[in-house]
């Protein structure tokens, strides 16, 4: 295994399984499907590789020696032309324990949307095709360590979400698919004016000597690769490190995505397929605040420290906002869409925390939320397969008439308000430790802690009126799950548990880089203080 | 007889019922009698409790017996899993484990037949287990998990009929209820770990006795105390967050009997007796004053009521307000020991209850019932011996608990002059006999009401009635104590519960708890000093006074329940016309559900429903609104382009165009006008160089 | 009377050529068109002549006049094939209607 490139296997195994459903006839409707399911089987099966072979002792962040699996060749290179210099761009893949928990969720998420997508009859071929480029897209984000690298993956993603939106979605698919395209693309383009000003900002020495520009991260993240004339660099007294940070957040903070730009959120899910919006929930709104910690955190430590407080405040507000607007709604996936803003919230308070436990809540709640929010859409696709309208209120009493699937969902349900020995317990108790414990956002986790009173209230008014009370005449003839249903719903069930009683499963994954992030944003603060920025 | 041993017996006894639910969920619904198993592992966890009370109080009665592994590290916090037995934890499994057992007997007739049977056993399983996880723990993380799942499994009882609209409702409110207190519990957990940086009760403990304060200051302490409070006042259903447990009586009774009389609803209490030695004199104070009017508010309520389990359940939260303010008074060993005592008859009561109702066909409005006593004579004995218990009339154990309560408040006045909590303690023993006896007569004397119902009622099945009989029994004094009259003299109070030593600075306690030297030796007046010698002796000079007193309450309260419901000496009707505004606050529970509907909960539903306008209107709208201008501009400049640029070069067409159309007219197509032409031009051209 | 000259010669080839002129000019038929063709033609020759003879050319425009027999006869016989094919094309000779020139 020492020399097979197993994440370049992982994240670019479903763009071969593209090209294969691609020269499939399109009357093999099962064929292609099955190979999806298998291919993404393949993918968890490559992660478990993965997992069992990473060293939990090694921390990564900004170390490239304590980064594993790595790959890294010259990918692109273009000789010098006029003041560009050299144009070197590295194919770089690495993973570290901020990387590992988020490509463990897309492997098994995805694995669980392919199966999820088996109910998909109208043009399938194309769905499928569009389901692995997405994949690889989703996958390439998680491991990529160059900056421009990312950016590729990071747009790959984007189009063949837009047409899964756009084509398979439901009545309004045409605007939500749009706004969905439109926003992140709004987001995308900040990101990569930050990535061309923190190109011309620094330069990475080569092993001969010679420097060069780069979009390596793990440099970037070095004070002693900056020149003294780059936009970006430290360095440079009339720096514009401010703004591009602000641009760096908006353009993740749009994916997470954060208050005030979260409204394309609701729309992209009430309309997307089942296994679309699992995957939007499950996997693409943990890119924003995997961004956020990977590239906005060890890039820009010096301006993440000044603005800390207004990235707690606005995870305070997306906890209570998301949660009040959860409230309101009549629609079931709405509502699970405002509750992913408000649990959101929680990672970014998390994050704004700036301790171990702090982190290590966030990332874990970045997991828990990534697989107890699929399951939640799962659910609710079970509900509107069958009865074909998502109306809150006119449903009643499927207790009696489903009681597997009012089980399940009763499980999702505890687990999204944070019952204990279900995941989300520890990672909302580590998040409120942490932000606690950090004394400039100590106010505002306090008054976070009422997303959880609230989180109680619309998740037990949803299942009361679901679910409870007497059953309505027109959905006596709803069947319970079927077959296919329990194989997504069980595994999701088992993790939600298994993380709940023992969460050191995921915790000691994520440790070491915890630690190497908040000793380096620490360190940062010194640093850059000894260089006269604070 | 070791250490590790009981450690073994306590985890057993906390998972069989874990399993019990596990396996009653998995396979309710194949096997039929899986509840069987379920009472299996739950009779086998109360033995062994047994054997674990009896090896703690005869092997190891002076000693705390921990163990811990290791759960989470993060960072440099490593986070353990613990167990620890104190005399107080292994007494309060007992209990629990005690009407556990017999509430699920009692339940096997009482819940013959329904649909869910065995997801009922499953549930009460899962309960048994987070009760027991409250009691056992060694840390106060996991004491806010099993908080937790305590609250679910109530949750899950509560709404376990959820076909009605009024059970799934009153589930949910006691579930947020709950949640609120719980979220003041939450911030009180993490302002010690913050300090302290461990969840463990010891270590935490260890650190505020040499002197470690959160944020170094007392009143901070002070605030951190009232914060883990909070969770109290929401489990045990204390002012103001008692609304949820009336409504709670929703559930099947013998959920009532187990969660919400004897132990959950106790959790509240125990908490407080857990972390008794970090509270200051000025949060045990405000603990006090909630403790009474938790105690007051609900007696007043419970006189006018007509629903038998309403009634039981203010009683209820009154009970606990007494223990809560025994507790801020200082009362500690007899606060504890209530909660015991307690636990028993006011199971019994409910017990009861579930048997009056199971025998009248589901019929809980007590102005229909009457002369039962005829029909359920085991019913009603026991129930009237529950009745005296909780009245607290000698022989019983109510009496011995209460009577220390009283004594402990008077104690309390005369050394502080807050008397207030002495003559609240009092009235609500007087109102408690009132209402109690009330009851009594209501449901089991004179002449039947209802006569169809009476003439269907029956006595309840074996099975239901020999816990009642097992209850009652557990409410006389002799086992607490010899001497029916001073349970001082008994084992309870003076070798199994004794008040912790404090761990708050000294100048932060009551007076009467600071250290005084001649307290170290021992005894005084061959009773064991607490806290203080000023205090032990306070206490014990309010014990006849406030027993004389107690008595002549208790006996004022039944005498009156006599003589307007017995004899109709004073017509209650009348009474209450009398009375009317009185009666309007005490009959409508003194608004609280009305006020909170109107400004809590129309408050957050109406702030949701604006912002979720907001959020459509002005933020999406913002977005929407954003794209609309983006098309007109492009719409603006897609004209411009069209009219003016694209206009432009049109115009140069157009031109052309133009002058082809003059031009044109010269061409005919015909040879012969081009002929014409090109002779008229050649001679014009002649002409032209002739000129020239 | 005055003996025939150069003057002559050509006053009866201007006659020639404007009737040849008018004819083409003036006639709807194509055959007529034609007609007019030939007239100026010969118009031509006759001045060829007239100069070869007064002009002291020698017989090079005898010559040129011979040529442009030739030639004329050629020309008609390809301009009559013309107009016959015209005529299919078109079912007229009327060369006013024959204007698709002019698009």
């Amino acid at each position: 295994m020492e020399h097979f490139p197993i994440l370049s296997f992982i994240t670019f195994f479903p763009i071969v399984g593209m090209i294969i459903v691609l020269f499939l006839p399109k009357t093999r409707t099962t064929l292609i499907k099955g190979l999806t399911v298998f291919v993404t089987g393949i993918q968890v099966v490559a992660a478990a590789v993965i997992l069992s072979l990473y060293d939990y002792t090694l921390g990564g962040i900004n170390d490239p020696s304590t980064f594993q699996f790595i790959e890294k060749f010259r990918w692109i290179e273009i000789e010098g032309f006029a003041w560009l210099g050299t144009i070197k761009i590295d194919y770089f893949l690495g993973i570290d324990g901020l990387s590992v928990p988020m490509l463990l969720l897309t492997a098994i998420v995805t694995f669980i949307a392919a199966i999820s997508s088996w109910s998909i009859d109208k043009s399938v071929k194309g769905y499928f095709a569009m389901f692995l480029l997405l994949d690889t897209g989703m996958m390439g984000v998680f491991v990529a360590l160059d900056f421009f690298l990312f950016y590729v993956f990071w747009e790959l993603m984007l189009l063949p979400m837009y047409f899964l939106i756009g084509i398979w979605g439901g009545p309004r698919r045409e605007y939500a698919a749009i706004k969905f395209f439109l926003y992140t693309l709004l987001g995308s383009i900040f990101i990569l004016l930050v990535m061309i000003g923190l190109y011309f900002s620094a330069q990475e020495t080569l092993a001969d000597g010679t420097k060069v520009f780069t979009f390596n991260i793990l440099a970037l993240m070095d004070t002693a690769n900056y020149s003294e004339i780059g936009i970006l660099s430290p360095l440079n007294p009339a720096n514009l490190r401010f703004i591009a940070y602000l641009a760096l957040f908006i353009g993740f903070a749009i994916k997470i995505p954060m208050f005030p730009f979260h409204t394309w959120l609701p729309d992209a899910h009430v309309e997307a397929p089942t296994a679309i919006s699992v995957i939007l929930a499950g996997i693409l709104l943990k890119m924003g605040t995997y961004g956020i910690l990977r590239f906005s955190y060890p890039i820009f430590p010096d301006i993440t420290h000044q603005l800390i407080w207004y990235i707690a405040l606005f995870g305070m507000i997306n906890i209570i906002y998301g949660a009040l607007c959860a409230m309101a709604q009549k629609d079931f996936k709405k509502l699970i869409a405002y509750s992913s803003v408000s649990h959101m919230g929680f990672v970014m308070l998390g994050m704004a925390s700036l301790n171990s436990i702090g982190i290590a809540g966030a990332i874990l709640q970045m997991f828990n939320h990534g697989t107890i929010t699929a399951m939640l859409f799962l659910l609710v696709g079970v509900i509107y397969d069958r009865a074909h309208i998502r109306d809150l209120d006119a449903f009643g009493g499927l207790a009696n008439q489903m009681p597997v699937f009012t089980g399940f969902t009763t499980v999702a349900f505890f687990a999204a308000i944070g019952l204990p020995g279900l995941s989300a317990f520890i990672s909302e108790a580590f998040v409120f430790v942490g932000a606690f414990g950090y004394e400039p956002i100590r106010a505002l986790a306090i008054i976070s802690t009422l997303g959880i009173l609230l989180g109680a209230g619309y998740m037990l008014w949803t299942l009361q009126r679901v679910f409870l009370g007497s059953l309505k005449e027109k959905w006596n003839t709803l069947p319970d799950l079927t077959f296919r249903e329990y194989a997504m719903l069980i595994p999701l069930t088992l993790i939600i548990i298994f993380l709940g009683v023992y969460p050191s499963a995921m915790l000691d994954l994520m440790n070491s880089s915890v630690n190497q992030i908040v000793r380096f944003m620490d360190d940062a603060k010194i640093l850059y203080g000894s260089l006269g920025i604070f | 007889m070791t250490e590790q041993l009981l450690i073994k017996f306590s985890i057993l006894i906390l998972f069989l019922p874990l399993i019990g639910f596990i396996v009653a969920l998995l396979f309710g619904k194949r096997f039929s009698r899986i509840y069987l198993f379920e009472n299996i592992v739950l009779f086998i966890s109360f033995v062994l409790s047994v054997i674990l009370v009896y090896a703690k109080l005869a092997y190891f009665i002076d000693s705390t017996i921990t163990s811990e592994i290791q759960w989470i590290t993060v960072g440099s916090t490593t986070i353990e899993l613990g167990i620890e037995l104190d005399n107080i934890a292994v007494l309060m499994i007992l209990v629990v484990m005690i009407i556990s057992l017999l509430v699920h007997l009692f339940s096997i007739a009482y819940m013959k037949g329904d649909s869910r049977y065995n997801r009922y056993f499953a549930y009460l399983g899962l309960f048994t287990f987070s009760m027991s996880g409250i009691v056992l723990t060694h840390n106060i993380l996991m004491m806010y998990i099993f908080w937790e799942l305590v609250g679910i499994s109530s949750y899950l009882l509560i709404g376990f009929w959820y076909e009605k609209k009024s059970a799934s409702d009153a589930a949910k409110k006691a579930f947020i209820v709950n949640r609120i207190g719980d979220i003041g519990m939450l911030a009180g957990v993490l302002m010690l770990f913050i300090t302290y940086d461990t969840f463990t009760f010891d270590k935490i403990f260890d650190q505020i006795s040499q002197g470690i304060l959160p944020f170094n200051s007392e009143f901070w302490l002070t605030v951190t105390g009232l914060l883990i409070f909070c969770g109290a006042i929401g489990k045990s259903a204390q002012f103001p967050l008692h609304v949820w447990l009336p409504d709670a009586m929703e559930g099947p009774t013998p959920v009532s009997a187990l969660i919400h009389a004897a132990t959950m609803v106790a959790a509240g209490v125990y908490l407080v007796v857990k972390v008794f030695t970090m509270l200051t004199g000025d949060a045990l104070f405000i603990i006090a004053i909630i403790g009474m009017l938790s105690a007051l508010i609900p007696a007043t309520i419970a006189l006018t009521q007509n629903d038998i389990k309403r009634v039981l359940a203010y009683s209820t939260v009154s009970q606990l307000g007494y223990m809560i303010m025994a507790l801020g008074v200082g009362a500690f060993t007899f606060a504890f020991f209530h909660l015991i005592t307690h636990a028993f008859f006011k199971a019994c009561l409910f017990l009861g209850s579930g048997s009056v109702i199971h025998g009248m066909h589901h019929e809980q409005d007590i102005r229909n019932m009457g002369g039962l006593r005829k029909k359920m004579p085991l019913t009603y004995a026991t129930f009237l011996i529950s009745s005296i218990a909780i009245s607290g009339v000698p022989l019983t154990s109510g009496f011995l608990s209460k009577d220390g309560i009283l004594a402990g408040t008077f104690a309390f006045g005369s050394l502080t002059g807050h008397w207030l909590f002495a003559i609240v303690g009092f009235l609500v023993a007087m109102l408690t006999a009132f209402y109690m006896f009330r009851l009594v007569i209501l449901t089991f004397h004179g002449e039947p009401r209802n006569k169809d119902k009476y003439d269907h009622a029956h006595e309840s099945p074996f099975i239901m009635v020999m816990p009642l009989v097992v209850l009652a029994g557990l409410s006389f004094f002799f086992w607490y104590t010899p001497n029916p009259l001073d349970a001082s003299k008994g084992w309870v109070v003076t070798e199994w519960i004794k008040p912790p030593q404090i761990s708050v600075p000294e100048n932060a306690r009551y007076d009467f708890m600071k250290t005084d030297i001649l307290a170290q030796d021992g005894k005084i007046d061959g009773y064991p000093v607490s806290y203080s010698q000023k205090y032990t002796k306070a206490v014990h000079q309010a014990h006849y006074p406030a027993m004389l007193l107690s008595l002549l309450v208790a006996g004022l309260g039944i005498l009156m329940a006599f003589v307007i419901y017995q004899w109709k000496k004073l017509d209650a009707d009348k009474l209450a016309l009398k009375m009317k505004p009185l009666y309007n606050i005490s009959y409508n529970k003194w608004y609280f559900d009305e006020i909170y509907d109107a400004t809590f909960v129309a408050g957050t539903t109406g702030l949701s429903k604006l912002l979720a306008k907001f959020d459509l209107k002005v933020i999406d709208g913002i977005v929407d609104g954003s794209a609309t201008v983006t098309r007109g501009t492009s719409t603006f400049s897609g004209r411009f382009d069209n009219i003016v640029v694209d206009g432009l070069v049109n115009f140069m067409a157009y031109l052309s165009g133009f002058i082809g159309l003059i031009f044109r007219r010269f061409q005919t197509g015909k040879v012969q006008t081009y002929i014409v032409m090109v002779i008229f031009s050649l001679v014009i051209l002649l002409f032209i160089f002739k000129s020239l | 009377m005055t003996e025939i000259g150069l003057n002559h010669f050509l006053i009866v080839s201007t006659v020639l050529f404007s009737l040849g002129i008018f004819g083409i000019v003036t006639r709807k038929n194509a055959v007529m068109v034609l007609m007019g063709i030939e007239l100026v033609l010969n118009a031509a020759n006759i001045n060829f002549i007239a100069f070869a003879k007064y002009g002291g050319f020698g017989y090079q425009g005898q010559l040129v006049a011979l040529f442009v027999i030739v030639l004329a006869a050629a020309e008609a016989a390809i301009a009559l094939a013309i107009v016959l094919n015209i005529y299919k094309t078109f079912s007229t000779v009327d060369v006013d209607q024959i204007d698709t020139l002019k698009d």
